[in-house]
């Protein structure tokens, strides 16, 4: 235990060193899809909190995404606030809403709360060009915001600095996710997906852990929105559809419930695979460039066929097959 | 004698010498002697994936240019990438261009916030950002945003187009609007009153907004009829426009109706509103009508099916989306002729506010395009037309806003 221990933690330390290193290798346009990945990662980790660990479905992850997005647009550009400090201001609204739609989703299991956070992801995009709102939000032209250049005199590209940024709140994120999941949190969390009742009757406040665990989960989709705004440096209802928070659920799905690390495979699927299937497509003529959707579609497929449970779950079945044959 | 200003000419022709010799402005990236490789990004993809036709016939045109031999020797590489219409993939893909692909510039990018999004970079990079296909005004800014160009007819502009034409015809009418309440509807309305001008700002005397949610626009329309309006002016989208021709029809109010371009369809306006109820109906048009028999035997036309009959498919023909793809092509080779060898970003921006009279197949005859550096609007021209309860009448002249 204490083997697989410290190689996880190797493997984990590995994984940030090459990502701290990527920045000064890479072109601008491979930092701004660092800088996705990175965004998608959060998101990610969010939602395997929710779903992964707490067994709640949630198909309107977009819906916290934006909000998140829209509150650090908001505060930046109508209310003149430095981005570093909108992020966490933002996140913070995003934690009240989630803990608020965790209290209707008590009365939902399965499906029905599925459903519910469907409902969240379609209405976004119309609440967000909503005339009423149209002061704050710019209403269907969206806001634009300056990008931001690397602070302290520091020597970075701007990309570079933004890269670092998110990279900065991916790690503290991850390590947050992590103590979590290790603890007391974390058990009282999955003895709640796994067996309600039982939970309950061991002394778990399940409504409060599951409300609890929405609003976190929607911080973390608060954060990802809030450095996607600030990176994108723009943001319109277009932006938050529910394709958004279909994604994030393909996401956790290839990357593996439950897994943080997963977390990771999840947002390179989600960043890179759209558009590899437009690049495949583009082999099959001109009158294919609807055909993206069809590809992407079957890669999915072909990815949950091999490895059911997700990138981690294969690689966990793999690091096990080798210590069982190979090991000493 | 060594006048000041001989001085300055004779430098100034030095320094033209210098620079034809050796200095002058480098070529774009992506320029080679064989090719000038372009970019843009198109919704293959996503909710406004009907709009594709337009990259599929934008690249169809410049295959059929480069088989005939490219420009000054030159064969354009149109990158067409698929953003989805979802902003962010938007930027993805410009810096994928860009930064990667190394285009020269951009190119009929389609879609308000897509275009929105990607504005800031090509401005602070310097890449132009060509023929927006959009019809957002904002586009249209050369102060502000000098390296980013409109070009179909944006709404402040057709609405000006009514404005003059009211004027012209019914100099004492009593205008009503609907309009939309959003950027469309409030584009619309600006135009409106722009075209009037402040002396006659008083001749409208009711506007009246409705949001998209709402399920019909018939209280709006009995209010305006209640102004004692004669001209209606319709700002609104398909279904609603329907609504409004037909509730006005109904209640017996009979104002001279002009609609926006947006909701000139037949199928999803005209026959929903009743193709008797909207008889009389006028509307604003710059192209010729795919679908419509009287441009059989013209010219242009003919070299626009000839086109779509080779390069495409038939079925492609009468889809207006592709007759707006061949026009923005042919409007892209004319811009890239004019640079001739001196293919610069800044030539390519400069010849671009720089098209003097360009008469294209599928525009209707007599509308020209015309750019100068302080009006970046390519097509400005519309002319009416009106519903005879089977298709629209082309009617009267020219309107230039």
């Amino acid at each position: 235990m204490t083997e697989r221990n410290a190689l996880g933690r190797v493997v984990t330390l590995a994984v940030f060193a090459g990502a701290l290193a990527f920045p000064f290798l890479a072109s601008g346009y491979r930092l701004y899809q660092g800088a996705q990945v990175l965004i998608d990662v959060i998101a990610l980790l969010g939602l395997n909190l929710l779903t992964g660990f707490n067994g709640q479905i949630s198909l309107g992850h977009g819906a916290f995404f934006a909000i998140g997005a829209y509150g650090a647009a908001i505060l930046v550009v109508k209310l003149g606030l430095p981005y570093w400090l909108a992020i966490p201001i933002a996140s913070a609204v995003c934690f009240g809403a989630g803990f608020l739609f965790g209290f209707p989703a008590l009365r939902f299991g399965g499906l029905y709360l599925a459903l519910a956070t469907f409902a969240l992801a379609v209405a976004t995009p119309q609440l967000l060009s909503y005339n009423g709102f149209n002061a704050f939000t710019g209403g269907s032209q969206g806001l634009t915001l300056t990008r931001p250049g690397a602070p302290f005199g520091l020597l970075l590209s701007g990309d570079q600095w933004l890269y670092l940024f998110c990279l900065l709140w991916t790690a503290a994120l991850y390590w947050a996710a992590t103590n979590l999941v290790r603890g007391r949190v974390g058990r009282a969390l999955i003895a709640i997906r796994d067996q309600p009742i039982a939970a309950e009757s061991m002394g778990v406040n399940a409504a409060l852990y599951k409300t609890t665990c929405f609003g976190v989960s929607a911080l973390y989709a608060g954060v990802a929105g809030g450095l996607s705004a600030i990176v994108v440096g723009f943001v319109s209802p277009e932006s938050f559809g529910l394709p958004l928070s279909l994604s994030f659920l393909v996401g956790i799905v290839v990357g593996g419930l439950a897994s943080l690390g997963g977390a990771l495979f999840g947002a390179l699927f989600i960043e890179f695979v759209p558009n590899l299937a437009a690049q495949l497509s583009v082999n099959f003529g001109e009158s294919a460039m609807a055909l993206p959707g069809a590809i992407y579609g079957v890669l999915l497929i072909l990815v949950m066929a091999v490895m059911p449970t997700g990138v981690a779950g294969a690689m966990r079945a793999a690091l096990g097959f080798v210590r069982r044959n190979f090991a000493a | 004698m060594l006048t000041r200003r001989s001085f300055l000419q004779s430098s100034a022709a030095a320094a033209f010498a210098a620079s034809a010799g050796s200095a002058r402005a480098a070529n774009a990236p992506g320029v080679t002697d064989t090719e000038i490789k372009i970019g843009q990004t198109m919704p293959y993809s996503g909710p406004a994936s009907a709009y594709g036709v337009i990259g599929r016939t934008e690249t169809a045109y410049f295959k059929m240019i480069n088989e005939q031999g490219g420009i000054n020797g030159r064969k354009i590489n149109l990158i067409s990438l698929d953003d989805g219409y979802s902003p962010p993939r938007t930027v993805e893909q410009v810096r994928r261009l860009v930064e990667e692909e190394q285009v020269a510039f951009l190119f009929n990018t389609l879609g308000t916030p897509p275009n929105l999004a990607i504005r800031p970079y090509c401005n602070e990079h310097k890449i132009p950002q060509l023929f927006v296909a959009t019809g957002a005004a904002t586009f249209s800014d050369p102060k502000r945003f000098f390296w980013t160009m409109g070009y179909q007819p944006n709404y402040q502009t057709e609405a000006k187009i009514f404005a003059k034409r009211i004027l012209k015809t019914k100099p004492d009418a009593k205008i009503a609007a609907l309009y939309q309440n959003d950027d469309f509807g409030k584009d619309y309305l600006i135009g409106l009153k722009d075209g009037l001008g402040a002396d006659h700002a008083g001749m409208v005397i009711k506007e009246t907004s409705y949001e998209v949610s709402e399920p019909t626009v018939d209280s709006q329309v009995v209010t305006l009829q209640g102004s004692g309006a004669d001209v209606f002016l319709i700002a609104a989208t398909p279904k609603f426009a329907a609504q409004a021709v037909r509730k006005a029809f109904d209640i017996g109010w009979k104002p001279v109706r002009y609609m926006t371009d947006v909701s000139q369809s037949v199928a999803t306006v005209m026959k929903p509103a009743g193709l008797e109820k909207s008889k009389g109906v006028i509307t604003a048009v710059y192209g010729k009508d795919p679908t419509d028999a009287r441009w059989k035997d013209d010219t242009g036309f003919k070299e626009y099916s000839a086109f779509v009959e080779k390069y495409m498919s038939s079925k492609d023909l009468i889809d207006i989306n592709a007759a707006y793809g061949f026009g923005a092509g042919t409007t892209m080779v004319q811009v890239l002729k004019q640079c001739g060898n001196d293919l610069s970003r800044e030539n390519v921006m400069r010849q671009a506010a720089n098209l003097k009279n360009l008469e294209l197949p599928m525009l209707l005859p007599g509308i020209k395009i015309n750019t100068s550096p302080d009006d970046y609007r390519p097509i400005s021209q519309e002319g009416l037309a009106t519903f005879d309860g089977e298709s629209w009448k082309q009617f009267g002249e020219l309107y230039q806003a």
